[in-house]
């Protein structure tokens, strides 16, 4: 057992807080968010250089060959930053579905263009009244000739709209809510009959609806085996929530260190405002909370990668339920600790609560990750 | 980062288990177990079958007895006691006087009393509290006045807990009452409670138990060798001292182990996704705390005295012990009534009928030891800067 990060995480998440300090101040960003991609190109081509990217896959790929734990120290520098390019989706997400479920043809076809910054991923997911359940898939994929025929209606794609490549979940057998007959298709956002509509999320993310009309895929499409989605699924949701996890970390730290910072310089009645109890106790309970989120982050993070899948889901869905209650608790108390100051637009804290009211309801709720953690027993 | 254990942690935890097996009897563990009150004999009989295989003083430096564990050692140690139900040790002597000890004490004070604290040859107890000094400690009265080699101590503690087993007490007392900064004119003694002058009175708490007392000293008289570091500095040692007591009041692995057996208690009410969400709620604040606890126990490796970081330790803990102790009462429903038996004991479950005590008891744990809000006033101090 042993608590401490090595020295290479150390380095990393130097290297990377030492690039975002300079290039990704909170101007730097608002001009990012402002712009009609919504994500910038020249800070995705800077994480493909410091090999930001690669931190999770296998060398054999290009990758760094990292832990999950690895990955916790960039998740956290990416959410104490409000970074809006699509890491998650592409990384946590994409890339996780293809190194863990993907044919070596398809890993090879994928995996180094990724690293390099050339090919960006989203997961289309979520339907019309799924809420969070990974089994409610209505969408259907038909055997026709060598491959498949899709059609579906996704919504709330994270960075979907920007993505080369979506991992799209149909039906090719079984009910609407089976966990049996879910697979996995690997379908270019460009294909003839894929309409992708684009908006913005409250934090300043890019998510889109993807409607698939008869979209013709070939049989090197499947990712994994027909019918057998939903385990991988689950797995790869998992380790996105763990990821998800470590970035509110980043973004709890950012609200700690901001309201700390302004209970000692706001001035009221003569004396800083953090000279009165009723705020110190406030103020303490925001560093309990994130003493707290970051222990569980760091299990998350720790037991996602086990071969035990119960062990994993009990883990995770314990860090989001703790996680969920941190990510309302802190946002909620740093706002209004900052009083009026808090609820603009020009001062990062919003922001800030933008992103952890988010995440809070991110890959799950903290009600669905009770009910998940109880039925596990 | 790496949460499991390696072999050789996982062969420890094998030794301590065993030994624990074969040294703790089942009517001492049935005792804990059903949360009755332990003779001081019990609980001096257990410190003293650790002290015999060495393990009573585990953070102790090894020339008085400690073990040289690794963080881990101690947490895997901790654990496997409360997952057993042995009783505590008391923390009084070997948590709390021989750190002070260790630190402030001189070689003849260590040579006295540190064996004797291993061994468990003298019951400890704590004279802080006084009836108009709680939260604000420094505004204690209890006087000891110098009078050649000797102090004559006159005044009052309270809540001194196990103070009627208490062969020694440790006090804060005020050598000096016309200093400009009042916690200048406190001192830190050791009382043999032997000495004339001493009285102690029982205060039965509200599940009747009897716990804490009240000590009077009237005049007694204490050797000035018994003073621990310089006249008017025990403030220092005071606080030195609290962070040592903080240390334990978490209560992570007996937290762990009531856990578990709420759950077994809690039987169709786990169907109940109410008081389902409830329990799932506390369990995972105690999964979270038991790594923030080991992440600091971490950077307390090389032997820094633990400071403001266990504050935060005792709120959390405390208050999960509490919310287990609301949870468990709410198993037993309409039997959580039921106190004492009046003529026999058909129909009377004893764990049952005690559940609704400790639930009255725990409530101390947010107010001893610096009060929640007290420790939330030290976070904003030391580590906030507030």
């Amino acid at each position: 057992m042993d608590f401490e990060y090595s020295d290479e995480q150390k380095l990393l998440a130097e290297t990377l807080r030492k690039f975002l300090n300079t290039g990704y101040g909170f101007d730097a960003r608002a001009k990012i968010v402002a712009g009609p991609a919504g994500w910038s190109e020249d800070v995705w081509a800077v994480l493909a250089e410091m090999g930001i990217l690669s931190v999770p896959f296998d060398a054999e790929h290009g990758g760094f060959g990292g832990t999950t734990v690895d990955m916790m120290v960039v998740m956290e520098a990416l959410g104490e930053f409000l970074v809006v390019e699509p890491y998650l989706a592409t990384v946590g997400l994409g890339g996780r579905f293809v190194a863990r479920g993907g044919s070596s043809a398809q890993q090879q076809r994928i995996l180094p263009t990724l690293i390099q910054g050339k090919l960006k991923m989203a997961f289309a997911q979520t339907e019309p009244g799924a809420r969070y359940d990974l089994r409610q898939v209505s969408a259907r994929a038909t055997k026709s000739g060598d491959g498949w025929v899709l059609e579906g209606d996704k919504r709330m794609v994270l960075h979907g709209g920007n993505a080369d490549l979506l991992v799209v979940s149909a039906r090719t057998s079984g009910g609407a809510r089976d966990a049996d007959g879910i697979s996995l298709f690997l379908v270019e956002r460009t294909a003839p009959a894929v309409t992708v509509t684009e908006y913005r999320t409250l934090d300043n993310l890019r998510v889109a609806d993807v409607k698939l009309a008869d979209v013709r895929v070939g049989r090197e499409a499947l990712l994994g085996g027909e019918g057998r989605g939903f385990a991988l699924a689950e797995e790869v949701v998992d380790y996105a929530t763990a990821l998800v996890c470590a970035e509110a970390v980043g973004a709890i730290k950012y609200a700690h260190d901001a309201t700390l910072d302004y209970l000692k310089t706001r001035r009221q009645f003569g004396v800083p405002i953090g000279s009165f109890q009723a705020l110190q106790h406030r103020m303490v309970d925001i560093l309990i909370s994130y003493e707290q989120a970051r222990s569980i982050a760091c299990l998350a993070c720790v037991k996602v990668d086990s071969a035990d899948a119960a062990e994993r889901r009990r883990a995770v869905s314990a860090a989001k339920i703790k996680i969920a209650d941190a990510c309302r608790h802190v946002s909620q108390e740093a706002v209004q600790l900052h009083g009026g100051m808090g609820m603009t637009e020009e001062l990062k804290i919003s922001h800030t609560f933008r992103r952890l009211t988010s995440i809070a309801q991110a890959f799950g709720d903290a009600d669905y990750h009770l009910e998940r953690f109880a039925t596990l027993g | 980062m790496d949460l499991n254990y390696s072999p050789e942690e996982s062969a420890f935890r094998d030794e301590v288990r065993a030994w624990i097996r074969e040294n703790l009897s089942d009517e001492l563990r049935d005792k804990v177990l059903n949360y009755r009150e332990l003779s001081k004999d019990e609980l001096l009989g257990w410190h003293k079958l650790l002290a015999r295989k060495g393990w009573v003083a585990p953070f102790w430096p090894k020339e008085w007895g400690g073990t040289d564990w690794s963080v881990v050692q101690r947490y895997i140690f901790e654990e496997e006691c409360g997952a057993a139900g042995t009783p505590i040790v008391v923390p009084f002597g070997v948590r709390m006087c021989a750190p002070v000890l260790l630190r402030f004490g001189t070689d003849a004070q260590k040579q006295r009393f540190l064996p004797r604290i291993y061994n468990g040859d003298d019951f400890w107890v704590q004279g802080y509290s006084e009836p108009g000094s709680g939260s604000d400690l420094a505004s204690l009265k209890t006087r000891a006045l110098r009078d050649g080699d000797s102090y004559v101590v006159t005044g009052q503690k309270i809540w001194t807990t196990l103070g009627h087993y208490g062969d020694w007490i440790f006090c804060l007392v005020r050598t000096d009452s016309k200093t400009e900064k009042r916690q200048d004119g406190i001192s830190f003694l050791l009382v043999d409670m032997k000495t004339p002058g001493i009285t102690v009175r029982p205060i039965i708490l509200m599940d009747q138990g009897h716990e804490v007392n009240e000590v009077f000293f009237d005049e007694v008289r204490v050797p000035a060798e018994n003073l621990v570091h310089e006249e008017g500095k025990g403030w220092t040692v005071a606080k030195y001292l609290l962070g040592y007591e903080r240390m334990g009041t978490g209560n992570i692995a007996g937290s762990k182990r009531e856990l578990a057996r709420l759950k077994k208690m809690a039987g169709p009410l786990l169907d109940d996704p109410r008081f389902r969400d409830r329990l799932t709620r506390v369990e995972v604040e105690l999964m979270a705390l038991e790594i923030t606890n080991m992440r600091f126990l971490d950077q307390l490796r090389g032997g820094r005295a633990p400071g403001a970081e266990v504050s935060l330790l005792k709120i959390k803990g405390t208050e999960i012990q509490q919310a287990i102790t609301e949870l468990m009462m709410q198993t037993a429903g309409p039997f959580a009534q039921a106190f004492r038996p009046v003529n026999g004991e058909s129909a009377f479950d004893r764990l049952t009928a005690s559940l609704v005590p400790r639930y009255c008891n725990v409530r101390k744990a947010t107010i001893y030891a610096g009060s929640n809000e007290i420790q939330r006033n030290i976070i904003a101090k030391a580590t906030l800067g507030l």
